[in-house]
């Protein structure tokens, strides 16, 4: 008796939503931030505000991606912010000169930041170290190289590159379509793939995965690669922005990458997420951040201000748990 | 019946975890359209059998040969490209994503076509789920949305989708209702007659009856008898499982005792979610009260919400005057007379696997070993030896892990730990499935002498004759609410029966 | 090898071998100066390791530790003008806060400590420049501060003194009473360790709360050792600190490990430290070593046992 069939399309929006609720949700924060960050600033909403507003994210936005795809394989990367400041230095240092020379430094900067993916996964996949702990020690390792290439701020990166990709192209902001062109990119290559699936798969439950014939071990270091891949991308547009390499910038990038993962709705134990979704995050810290800069917040007390939205942020998951019938529920 | 191809020949198999031998010297045949049964008792090394035919553990010694060529595979992967699929009791469904993704991603690794879109893969779904007529199940629901009994299909869903030329049915039938089992009664019979061989891993013999050609018992390890179905009775298969006759599995029931009336369990109006709608009920000292009906129709939430376990729990209890606030596990278990819960699963609810046996045992009732803050370990040791000599447990060494024992002795360990808090009220969740018959027996005996002793035992079982044989009242649940109680001699299977499907008005 | 397999006494070869090889490049290694000077900088990641080890023993991970750090030392040093007790009690109520708050996340909220902790570190990193106004840090810290963090009784720092009364409190704790097996109970298993009776909520927060005092004393005594509190004080901290409690054997899921096991830990990064810089490696050599070193140790740890 299919009498299921008839009601389906209608179903659909039901099925979008039990999906990515949490995204959405941060969406909707998102714009709500954007609208006052608007009514807020000061000065003469141009082009050139937008800009500035989407360059400020885009770093970010990459290495939050990068992140989430290993955060969904119920991993975690610690040394995402090692990469994105080596990426960094290794730009103030090659990315000069002509086109010849850059098209080298490009090649280096994310050859380098895939070869840390790659170390990082083979590590995890091979051996029985937990990826907090090795991640860390492999974001030392990198961090150390990123001091050895730059010891001190500084170096230069070409700026006729730069001008060329942190301005805009009619009217639209140039790292927005970097960041959007490259995860289009990726999900066009990837979305149908086993490896894409597969990760969901193995961060939701890596037994059932593997039983299922998911390469659990391939799918890891993948993920772990695309990790180190777009965080090279972000230290690249760091560079084009700062026109330095700064090997300290390395810590926040770590916490604001896991911070804009689960606000954007990805869960840590893995399984349930969205990269779209940590975009948005990423763009909500950095618009929170220019929000309470033009609000008149104390300079003083503003990282304070941002700490405590931070943990609101992430609290309001928590709100679920009002709803728990048993207390056995929370434990996973 | 013509002349059936021999599929799979396993030869000498033999598997060994760490001391144990789950496996011993295994010759095996499965043929082309048969429905070869495989019955036993937990232990005796069916699930490690049908683990090494799936791919996901390899044999220490021993070969297996498909369509008479040797093969080794080194992965599941391997075993599902060669059209063998496995149906785990385990679930591996992955539970965030859906329906038609877990039945596509199975399927994918059979080499189908690598980019699927979400369109083919949710039609695919639906035409699986409709050979098992199953349509109430959408392929969009995420998998962690549906219930147990759902996703059991679903598996079996995920399989088929693969086309298998061997499936593997691993106690397939568990957590459905009756109308479902039915369905998959079907399916293997129409599978059977396409010429698939399946290897049917069922603990109900009527099964084996109704679907199976073949049948073989195994004990321990080893393959004791393979032989086609009809010709060896059902005592003679249980024999066989448990290696002597059967002996008479109860002990005598004595009924409560009149005169100890202070600690009187009483229940009224217990409510939780729908779940559980105004449940009442007594328990008096020395009565061991079941609670019985068809699965989930509350009984479990029940133990729970009396565990403390459960929010929103609208209840009144008391136990003789005194109020019980239902407050926590803790709090019940420091209460003056003690209500313990012991668990269901035994691995994810009961126990430390990598903890000692010691421990594990001490782990609740540590308050009686302390001076001061610290723990006197002397008294601990002895008191948990002693304990364990009463259940008749054989330890090795108390420092080793949980690990090393078997599910039954884990089970009595758990027992052990309960027990040592010298609880008045035990609620018990389930606590002989998949246990071997001697423990059971064994925890029958003690069951009983805890109750004589004065204690008050509330048993949810899904065994009939557990709730005849041990039990001196039956609570039947529907719905939530208690249908019928049945006391003494009423507690029969027709009896229980007939309350749990609710026919009678 | 056999070895190989007990953690404590992997890290035990490895601080005897570096010490050894120091020995031969620098002979005063082995003088009793140098093991005072070497034992008191390690009594402070010592106190800091007590609390991260704690932490990680239930399965979470503390990463407010910088921060927390930083601010007690800050806040008993600008208190210090108010009394001893108001400048100490200053200091350990931020680490009594911190604690509570990273307890209330991880046990009443249930958002992973890896993301809270790390909230709660950017937050008292705010509470800083915000007391501070991004400048110096001003006052110093009180006479008994500073006779705890750099004076000496008998010969001996008493860092070092404070740290081994710590060391007994926390081996008798974890390995004598109901609550160190509680502790060991909730790591492997929440779930059972809840349907055991024990109180895991009321656990969880208490264990944060010593983590987070654990932290705050470490930022308190630092501050006596260098007559001031300074920003990003705690710094340095955090990862040497997770290093030794890992490199001593505690597992990062939790549930298994030795306190002995992270003392041994702590006195194999400070020597191998001071062995560094002695070798005048710049930083990023120094970082990289510790990355190689963390993974070499723990890598020669755990074999997991076949799954049935």
């Amino acid at each position: 008796m299919p009498a299921i069939n008839a009601p389906m399309r209608s179903n659909w929006l039901r099925y979008f939503l039990r999906r990515n609720y949490r995204t959405i949700i941060a969406f909707a924060m998102l714009v709500i931030l954007f609208i006052a960050y608007l009514l807020v600033y000061p000065g003469r909403l141009s082009d050139q505000f937008f800009c500035a507003w989407a360059n400020q994210g885009a770093g970010l936005a990459f290495a939050a991606v990068g992140q989430t795809l290993v955060v969904l394989t119920s991993g975690i990367d610690m040394s995402i912010g090692s990469v994105f400041a080596l990426t960094n230095c290794i730009a103030s240092v090659f990315l000069n000169g002509d086109l010849y020379h850059i098209l080298i430094a490009l090649i280096l900067i994310l050859g380098a930041g895939i070869c840390c993916g790659l170390i990082n996964g083979m590590l995890i996949s091979y051996t029985r170290i937990q990826p907090i702990i090795l991640t860390i020690a492999t974001g030392a390792v990198y961090y150390g190289i990123a001091l050895f290439i730059r010891p001190v701020s500084g170096g230069s990166v070409s700026e006729a590159l730069s001008d060329a990709l942190t301005y805009n192209i009619f009217h639209i902001p140039t790292s927005l379509m970097l960041l959007f062109g490259t995860l289009i990119l990726f999900w066009v290559l990837l979305k149908r793939t086993k490896l894409y699936i597969g990760i969901y798969a193995i961060g939701s439950s890596e037994k059932s995965a593997f039983m299922s014939g998911v390469k659990v071990r391939q799918a890891k270091v993948a993920a772990y690669m695309f990790s180190g891949l777009f965080a090279s991308l972000g230290g690249l547009f760091l560079s084009l922005q700062t026109l330095t390499g700064d090997a300290l910038i390395g810590n926040t990038y770590t916490l604001n990458s896991v911070a804009a993962t689960v606000i954007g709705g990805t869960a840590l134990a893995g399984g349930t997420g969205a990269i779209f979704g940590s975009v948005i995050g990423s763009y909500l810290l950095r618009t929170l951040k220019g929000l309470m800069f033009f609000a008149g917040i104390a300079p003083m007390a503003q990282p304070l201000f941002e700490g405590i939205v931070l943990m609101c942020a992430l609290s309001i998951g928590s709100i679920r748990l009002l709803g728990m019938k048993s207390k056995i529920e929370i434990f996973r | 019946m013509g002349s059936k191809d021999l599929v799979i020949r396993m030869n000498g198999i033999s598997k060994r975890y760490a001391a144990v031998e789950a496996l011993k010297d295994v010759n095996l045949e499965c043929f082309a359209g048969s429905i070869h049964a495989i019955v036993g008792e937990n232990g005796a090394g069916k699930s490690t059998l049908i683990k090494i035919v799936a791919g996901v553990t390899q044999p220490n010694t021993g070969s297996l040969f498909l369509d008479g060529e040797l093969v080794q595979f080194r992965s599941p992967q391997d075993a599902i490209r060669k059209s063998i699929l496995c149906v785990f009791q385990e679930l591996s469904i992955i539970p965030d994503l859906t329906v038609a993704e877990n039945i596509s991603i199975l399927a994918k690794s059979n080499g189908v076509s690598r980019f699927v879109s979400s369109k083919a893969k949710r039609q695919k779904a639906e035409e699986v789920l409709s050979r098992i007529k199953c349509y109430d199940i959408d392929p969009r629901e995420l998998c962690s949305d549906l219930p147990l009994s759902r996703l059991q299909l679903v598996e079996i869903a995920r399989a088929l989708a693969c086309d298998p030329r061997i499936l593997i049915l691993d106690e397939a039938t568990s957590a459905l209702t009756a109308a479902d089992s039915e369905k998959i009664f079907e399916l293997c019979a129409t599978l059977r007659d396409q010429g698939v061989s399946i290897l049917y891993i069922t603990h109900h013999l009527r099964e084996v009856d109704l679907l199976a050609d073949t049948c073989s018992v195994f004990r321990n390890g080893e393959r004791i008898e393979t032989f086609a179905v009809g010709t060896r009775s059902q005592k003679e298969i249980i024999s066989m499982m448990i290696g002597r006759p059967i002996s008479k599995q109860f002990p005598e029931k004595k009924g409560c005792l009149a005169n100890q009336k202070q600690k009187i369990l009483s229940i009224e109006h217990l409510s939780w979610h729908n779940k559980i709608r105004d449940v009442s009920f007594t328990i008096s000292q020395g009565e061991i009260v079941g609670l019985g009906g068809i699965d989930g129709q509350g009984q479990k939430d029940l133990l729970f919400a009396l565990f403390g376990v459960l929010r929103h729990v609208r209840a009144t209890v008391h136990i003789g005057t005194n109020n019980l606030p239902l407050k926590g596990p803790s709090a019940l278990i420091e209460s003056a007379d003690k209500v313990v819960l012991i668990p269901e699963d035994r691995k994810r609810e009961g126990l430390f696997p990598t903890m000692s046996i010691l421990k594990n045992v001490s782990l609740a009732s540590l308050s009686r070993f302390t001076a001061g803050p610290f723990i006197n370990r002397k008294k601990e040791i002895e008191h948990v030896m002693s304990m364990l000599q009463s259940l008749h447990v054989k330890v090795g060494n108390i420092h080793d892990s949980i690990d090393s024992l078997s599910g039954g002795n884990q089970q009595k360990i758990i027992l052990a730990k309960w027990l040592l808090l010298e609880a008045q009220f035990l609620l018990l969740n389930d606590p002989t499935r998949g246990i071997d018959v001697a423990t059971k027996q064994d925890i029958y005996t003690l069951l009983r002498g805890l109750a004589e002793q004065g204690k008050s035992i509330l048993i949810y079982t899904t065994d009939y004759e557990e709730l005849i044989g041990l039990c001196d009242r039956v609570i039947i649940m529907y719905k939530g609410q208690i249908r019928k109680i049945l006391v003494g001699d009423e507690i029969s299977e027709a009896n229980i029966l007939t309350a749990s499907l609710d026919l009678q008005k | 090898m056999r070895i190989a397999r007990n953690p404590a006494l992997v890290s035990l070869s490895g601080t005897v071998f570096v010490m050894v090889v120091g020995g031969i490049i620098f002979p005063q290694v082995f003088s009793l100066n140098y093991l005072r000077q070497q034992l008191q900088i390690a009594s402070f990641l010592g106190i800091a390791a007590t609390g991260a080890m704690l932490v990680i023993l239930i399965g979470g991970i503390d990463l407010s530790l910088p921060w927390v750090l930083t601010a007690a030392g800050i806040i008993s040093c600008t208190l210090s003008g108010r009394g001893v007790l108001i400048s100490i009690g200053a200091g350990l109520l931020v680490g009594l806060v911190a604690g509570l708050a990273n307890g209330l996340g991880a046990a009443i909220l249930r958002i992973p400590s890896i993301i809270w902790s790390l909230a709660v570190n950017f937050i008292f990193l705010g509470i800083c420049v915000f007391i501070t106004g991004g400048f110096m840090p001003q006052g110093h810290p009180t006479a008994i501060i500073k006779t705890i963090g750099i004076g000496r009784t008998l010969g001996v720092p008493n860092i070092i003194l404070f740290w081994c009364v710590l060391s007994v409190y926390i081996i008798l704790t974890l390995g004598q009473t109901r609550f160190g097996r509680f502790i060991y109970a909730v790591g492997q298993n929440e779930k059972v360790s809840f349907l055991s009776g024990i109180r895991t909520r009321r656990i969880i927060i208490l264990i944060f709360v010593m983590s987070g005092i654990c932290n705050a004393i470490t930022g308190i005594m630092l501050s006596g050792y260098s007559n001031q509190a300074f920003q990003a004080m705690g710094d340095p901290y955090l990862i040497p600190a997770i290093a030794a409690v890992v490199i001593g054997g505690t597992s990062i899921s939790g549930g298994s490990g030795t306190y002995l096991g992270t003392v041994i830990g702590v006195i194999f990064i400070t020597y191998l430290s001071s062995l560094l810089s002695v070798l005048q490696v710049p930083e990023a050599g120094r970082q990289i070593f510790f990355g190689v070193i963390i993974i070499a140790m723990t890598l020669s740890y755990s074999r997991k046992k076949e799954e049935r």
